[in-house]
Formats: structure tokens, C-alpha cells, sequence
């Protein structure tokens, strides 16, 4: 392994240092603030259950690439990932807790910005939404189940003593499977650029009793977030738990619910199948930050009980804590990556050259591109999106509505299907079908990743999009993930 | 860890249970002695009552160390913590003083004329009266606080009645033939007895602002 991959791998491990430091507060915050369970019990539950939920669930093929995926090179993944970790620390240093999810997306804006790469709008827009809906709606819930928990314990008459018992379990419980999906949910974000060069091998054999190399490379951004929850959690806790308003344990434990809640309303592709498969409306599956859900809880039972013990500076602060994340990550990614690519000549970003060839010409007409103009074009080789799109813009008519699909068709994304390479799918999350159809495909060798997809998808059903309705939305978005994986298995 | 959990809680709520039975118990206790000390002053029944309620008194700072000591070392009840060690106290505090009537009764053997001995006792039946109320509004603290009011209530009305009994007891007493030593030295006891009721109702008024906490 290249020593830079180390270096850059350091990136990826601070920021797991940073998640575990900030997001570990979210699932035992208040349980801690209010002492109901001692920090260091908190701590070691939490770790554990992070670590089982990276490496058991977190290597499943939907999560394996996580946000920072966009960004294509490991020297750009790693200093976006630094630079959100570096963001997330200078906040919990702070006190402040603040969303880790935020400060990525801000840090792959960053991203964005120093290469030219479009950023999604829609994203940004999903992002602002959030601010608002999130904390709103675990406020809402955390309100009706405070209230729904009061009658439940006056009606079962519980001794104080009995009572306190329950919540700590009760506070535990959901501590710990709000740490399982944590380490499930945010590995990716972790390790998952580090895949593709993942420095470890597959231990054991059978289905049973095999470690495989991307479980390894999760449990060790796993135990990064492990010693950030160690080392540094215990003071936001008490901010989220005790500080921004004082609560009883019985708050502190309707808190971590309604935010779990909350968090699995909008990120449960399960609970999405589910809500379609009997016909359903189904809830648009958002990125969340659980930072808000919990402070948004914790301000709805304040607001229930008056709002007087609520303090609202520190609430101000959070806030714009959530506001400044995502521009700080943003600007300290943008700077790092000037210095990152001038003074130290990394390779932040992976430049695609264009070309539109006869199949290209013959995809864009079949999605209803007017092709003749474009035939000047024809088989000339463009370095950058941005001489190809000057071109199109010389064209007579010019074709502003189609740059959108001619970019995606004409980017040239070289794969082999190499035999080595298929010596590595078992650590994959393909179907023995998919597999199949990949073996079939032995040497052949692509320019265009879509052209690569349609040949599998004509080589196997397994690898064929169903069509669009709600019960098939799961299957597509699990296949639209695993395309990815293979092509990044392939690519040159 | 649970289960050892559940099972150190529930020794827990026998022991504050037990501490409220014993101060259920030295109510009644007091009562009966001071019954036996009108009838026949200091005799083998007194003595008996008063080894019952130093035994009593004795148990219950046992239980009453035990208990904070576990609710300290586990950090049990965050949130209510001090004013449950408070209520316990205060009980204590209360099983205290009935120990220490009865033992000024032993040593100072006051002298009660007989048209004021009723008085007396219904004095000494409305303390403990009070007292016994404020134990089942304890009860109802740690076990359904809702119906903590429903005893509370009964607490004040003891002690009211308490007050005024003994102001006539006074009255009565310093209308008597009785030296002035005497007069001053059953005064005493009266106001000894009255003080317990005092006592009641002030741990009551404490109960009921944690009541209150507990239920917002």
C-alpha cells in the first residue's frame, strides 16, 4: 500500500475521531447529562455496539460508499474527510453539537467548488429543509410521546426505585441501538472511499466464520469513532443533556427515542418497502442530522413544560452551529485542496475526457436528442467537460436542455472486466446471478460505464432496473448502488 | 447486569418500604405507651413500649444509611435523589423524636392529674394520627404520587386539631392547683407531644412540592 494511501486513510480515521466524539452524544447525551448512566458505561456500550454496527451491517452494499463517494480521487476524499472532521472538532471543542453528515456535505461543496464539478441544487435544498423539518418533527414527536410515557407510568404505578431502573435499561437499550445504526449508517462516510484501496485480505472461508477485508477496514473506522467517543464526547453530552435545558431521566429517554424515531422515518429503506409493498404513501427518505433531531426533542418537552427552563443562548448557539458547519467545512476543503493540489501535487480530482462516438450518437437519439447538429462533434476527443460543453455551445441550434444527458453519455470511463478483479467478488454484495453474468463478461473491456451497464442488464435480469413504482423503488436503488460498486471494482 | 439490577431494586424498595413501616409502627407504639403511662405510669408495659421503640428507632437509622449509601454509590434517582434523602431523613427525624418523648416520659416521670389525662392521650392519638397519615402520603411518593394530596391533606387537619388541644391543655393546666414547677413541666410535655404533629406537617409540606416535581 502507498504510503499516501496511509496518510490520506488518517483523514478518513480523524473523522471517524470526530463522529464519535460529537454524534455519540446524540444516543447516550442525555442519559449521561442527566446521570442516569455513568459516562463511562456510556462509553463502552456505545463503542461496542458502533463497532458490531460498522462491521455487521455497515459493509452491506447500500452503504459501502457513502457521501463522500462523489468525490473521486482517495487525496480529495481524504482532505474532504479532514476537513469536516477538522470542522466537527473545532465545534465539539466548542461544546457544540453539531451534524457530522452536514459538515461532509459542506466539505464535498467544497469539493465541488475548487474542481468545477456541479453541485447538486436539490441536495442543498434537501439540506435546508432539514434544518427546518427535522428538528420540528422530533420535537413534535418527542412531545406526544412525553406525554404518552407521563399517562403509561402513572397508570402502572411504578416505585420510584422500579421506575429508575427501567429507564436506565430503557436508556441503555436505545443508547445501544442508536449506536448500532450510527456505526451502520456512518462508516461508510468513514471508510467507504478507502474501499478501493483497502490494504486488507479476507480471513476465514464459509458464510459463517469469514472476516472479510472491508469488514476489517470498517472495524478500524470503527475504533477511530470508538476513541473519539472515549477521549472527547463526555462535554457535548452534557450540553445535549443537561445544559440546554434540564430534564428528567424519563425526558432524557422520550429524547433518544423520538430521535430514533425520527431518524428511521427518514432513512429506513425498510420501512419504505414496507409503507409501498401495502400501498402506502411512503416517506421521502432524507439525510438527517440526529443532532437536531435530539435538540429538536429536547426543546419540544421544554416548550410542554413552559419553555422557562429552556436556555435559549444555548439553543442560539447550536443553531448556528448547524448553519456555520457546513460553510466552514466548505472553506477549509477548498483551501486544503488548493494546497493539497499546488504545493504538495496530489491529484484532488479525477478529470474525465469526453467523446461522442457513434454509440453515443445512437444513445443520445434514442433519449431524443436531436443528433444532427451534434454530428460536427462526432468522434472528436475532449479533454474536460468544459471544452465539450464550449462546443455545444457553437452548435446551431445550441442544446442547453440536453447537456445534461450528452455529458452523462459522452464521459469516458474506461473499465476492464479483468479476471483478477473477479477473483474479488466474493467480498462483493452481488447476487450469485450477478456474479454470473460478470464472469461471462471475462476481459471485455468498456468505454462508457453505461454502455458496460446495458450489457449486463441484457447479460442477466439480475442486473436489470424494474420498472418505477414504489414496490420496485428498493430493488432500484440497491442495484443503482451495486452498478456503482462495479464499476468501481472495474474501472482502469 | 440486569437482572442483578432488578434485584438491587427491589431490596431497595423493601428497604424504604421497611423504614416506613417502622415509623407506621412507632406511631403506634408511642401511642400505646403513652396509653399505658396514663393507666399506670411507669410500669412494666411502658418499659416494654419504650425497649420496642428504641429497637424501632434503631432499625430505622440502619435502614435509612443503607439506603443512602445505595442510592449514592449508584447514583440512583438523579433527579429526585435529594428530596427522597430528605423525606427519609425527616421520617428519621420524626421516629427520633417519639424515641425521645418516651424517654423524657422514663426519666422525668411528669405528674398528670387525672381530669387531664384525656387530654393527653387524645393529644398523643392526633400526633400519631398525623404521623401515620404522612406515612401511607410517603407511600403513595414512591409508589403512585397522583394520591399523595388524597393523605396530605389529612396531615394538616391532625395537626390543627393537635394545635388547638393543646392551647386548651395549656390553659387547663395553668388553671390547676399545681405549683408553678409542675405546671411548667406538664406544659413541656404537652408541647413535646404537640411538636411531633408540628413535624408531621412539616415533612408534609415538603412532600408536597416533591409530589409536584414528580408529576411535571
Amino acid at each position: 500500500m502507498e504510503v499516501s494511501i496511509l496518510v490520506f486513510l488518517a483523514g478518513g480515521l480523524f473523522l471517524g475521531w470526530s463522529l464519535g466524539a460529537n454524534d455519540a452524544a446524540n444516543v447516550f447525551g442525555t442519559a449521561v447529562g442527566t446521570r442516569m448512566v455513568r459516562f463511562g458505561i456510556a462509553a463502552a456500550v456505545c463503542s461496542i455496539f458502533v463497532i458490531l454496527g460498522a462491521v455487521i451491517s455497515g459493509a452491506g452494499a447500500a452503504h459501502t460508499l457513502g457521501k463522500l463517494g462523489a468525490v473521486n480521487t482517495v487525496a480529495g476524499a481524504g482532505m474532504a474527510a479532514f476537513s469536516a472532521a477538522l470542522t466537527v472538532y473545532w465545534m465539539t471543542k466548542l461544546g457544540v453539537s453539531v451534524s457530522t453528515s452536514q459538515a461532509i456535505v459542506g466539505a464535498i461543496i467544497g469539493w465541488n467548488l475548487f474542481t468545477g464539478s456541479p453541485t447538486d441544487t436539490g441536495s442543498l435544498i434537501k439540506i435546508l429543509a432539514t434544518w427546518v423539518a427535522c428538528p420540528l418533527l422530533a420535537g413534535i414527536i418527542g412531545v406526544l410521546l412525553f406525554k404518552i410515557t407521563g399517562k403509561a407510568v402513572t397508570w402502572a404505578r411504578l416505585h420510584i426505585f422500579r421506575l429508575d431502573a427501567y429507564t436506565r435499561v430503557g436508556l441503555i437499550l436505545v443508547g445501544a441501538l442508536g449506536a448500532y445504526s450510527l456505526g451502520a449508517n456512518n462508516i461508510a462516510n468513514v471508510m467507504g472511499v478507502f474501499v478501493q484501496s483497502n490494504p486488507f485480505t479476507t480471513y476465514g472461508g464459509g458464510e459463517l466464520f469469514r472476516f472479510t477485508a472491508i469488514q476489517q477496514l470498517f472495524l478500524l473506522g470503527a475504533l477511530a469513532i470508538a476513541v473519539g467517543v472515549f477521549t472527547y464526547s463526555k462535554r457535548v453530552m452534557m450540553t445535549v443533556g443537561s445544559v440546554l435545558f434540564p430534564m428528567s431521566p424519563l425526558a432524557a429517554w422520550v429524547v433518544v427515542v423520538a430521535h430514533s424515531i425520527v431518524l428511521l422515518l427518514f432513512s429506513s429503506q425498510n420501512l419504505e418497502n414496507l409503507l409501498a409493498s401495502n400501498g402506502l404513501p411512503t416517506i421521502p427518505l432524507v439525510p438527517v442530522s440526529s443532532s437536531q433531531a435530539v435538540v429538536g426533542a429536547v426543546i419540544g418537552i421544554g416548550l410542554l413544560k413552559g419553555g422557562r427552563g429552556i436556555r435559549w443562548r444555548v439553543l442560539g448557539g447550536i443553531a448556528s452551529g448547524w448553519i456555520t458547519t457546513p460553510i466552514i467545512a466548505g472553506v477549509i476543503c477548498f483551501v486544503s485542496l488548493f494546497f493539497l493540489q499546488n504545493v504538495f501535487n496530489q491529484r484532488v480530482f479525477q478529470e474525465h475526457a469526453y467523446v461522442i462516438s457513434a454509440p453515443v450518437m445512437e444513445k443520445l437519439s434514442s433519449e431524443g436528442v436531436a443528433t444532427d447538429s451534434l454530428s460536427a462533434l462526432q468522434d472528436r476527443r475532449f479533454e474536460r467537460w468544459s471544452a465539450l460543453r464550449e462546443a455545444l455551445q457553437t452548435l446551431d441550434p445550441p442544446q442547453p436542455a440536453f447537456e445534461k444527458t450528452i455529458r452523462a453519455y459522452a464521459m469516458i470511463e474506461p473499465l476492464t472486466v479483468a479476471r483478477s478483479t473477479l477473483n474479488r467478488l466474493s467480498d462483493t454484495s452481488f447476487s450469485l446471478a450477478q456474479r454470473f453474468a460478470l464472469r461471462t463478461m471475462t476481459g471485455e473491456h468498456f468505454l462508457h460505464r453505461w454502455r458496460f451497464e446495458a450489457d449486463l442488464a441484457a447479460r442477466s435480469a439480475a442486473w436489470r432496473t424494474l420498472p418505477a413504482s414504489p414496490e420496485n423503488k428498493l430493488f432500484n436503488r440497491q442495484l443503482k448502488d451495486q452498478r456503482e460498486e462495479a464499476y468501481l471494482l472495474f474501472q482502469d | 447486569m440486569a437482572v442483578q439490577l432488578f434485584k438491587r431494586t427491589k431490596q431497595l424498595e423493601l428497604k424504604v418500604d421497611e423504614i416506613l413501616d417502622l415509623v407506621s409502627q412507632s406511631a403506634m407504639t408511642f401511642d400505646q405507651a403513652i396509653e399505658n403511662y396514663l393507666s399506670e405510669g411507669i410500669g412494666e408495659r411502658f418499659n416494654m413500649r419504650l425497649d420496642q421503640m428504641i429497637a424501632l428507632e434503631t432499625r430505622g437509622d440502619e435502614l435509612g444509611l443503607a439506603v443512602e449509601l445505595q442510592m449514592y454509590n449508584e447514583t440512583l434517582i438523579p433527579d429526585a435523589r435529594g428530596d427522597v434523602l430528605t423525606l427519609l431523613e425527616a421520617l428519621d427525624g420524626i421516629l427520633d423524636s417519639f424515641k425521645s418523648v418516651l424517654f423524657y416520659f422514663s426519666t422525668e416521670v411528669p405528674e398528670i392529674p387525672e381530669e387531664l389525662r384525656q387530654s393527653f392521650d387524645d393529644l398523643a392519638k392526633l400526633s400519631c394520627a398525623g404521623v401515620e397519615s404522612l406515612v401511607l402520603a410517603a407511600r403513595a411518593f414512591f409508589r403512585d404520587v397522583q394520591t399523595v394530596n388524597d393523605h396530605l391533606h389529612k396531615v394538616h387537619f391532625y395537626e390543627k386539631d393537635a394545635d388547638v388541644l393543646v392551647t386548651k391543655i395549656r390553659k387547663e393546666i395553668f388553671l390547676t392547683e399545681l405549683p408553678l414547677a409542675n405546671k411548667i413541666h406538664l406544659r413541656f410535655f404537652a408541647e413535646r407531644i404537640v411538636w411531633i404533629s408540628d413535624m408531621a406537617e412539616d415533612v408534609a409540606d415538603r412532600l408536597t412540592i416533591y409530589a409536584i416535581k414528580r408529576t411535571i
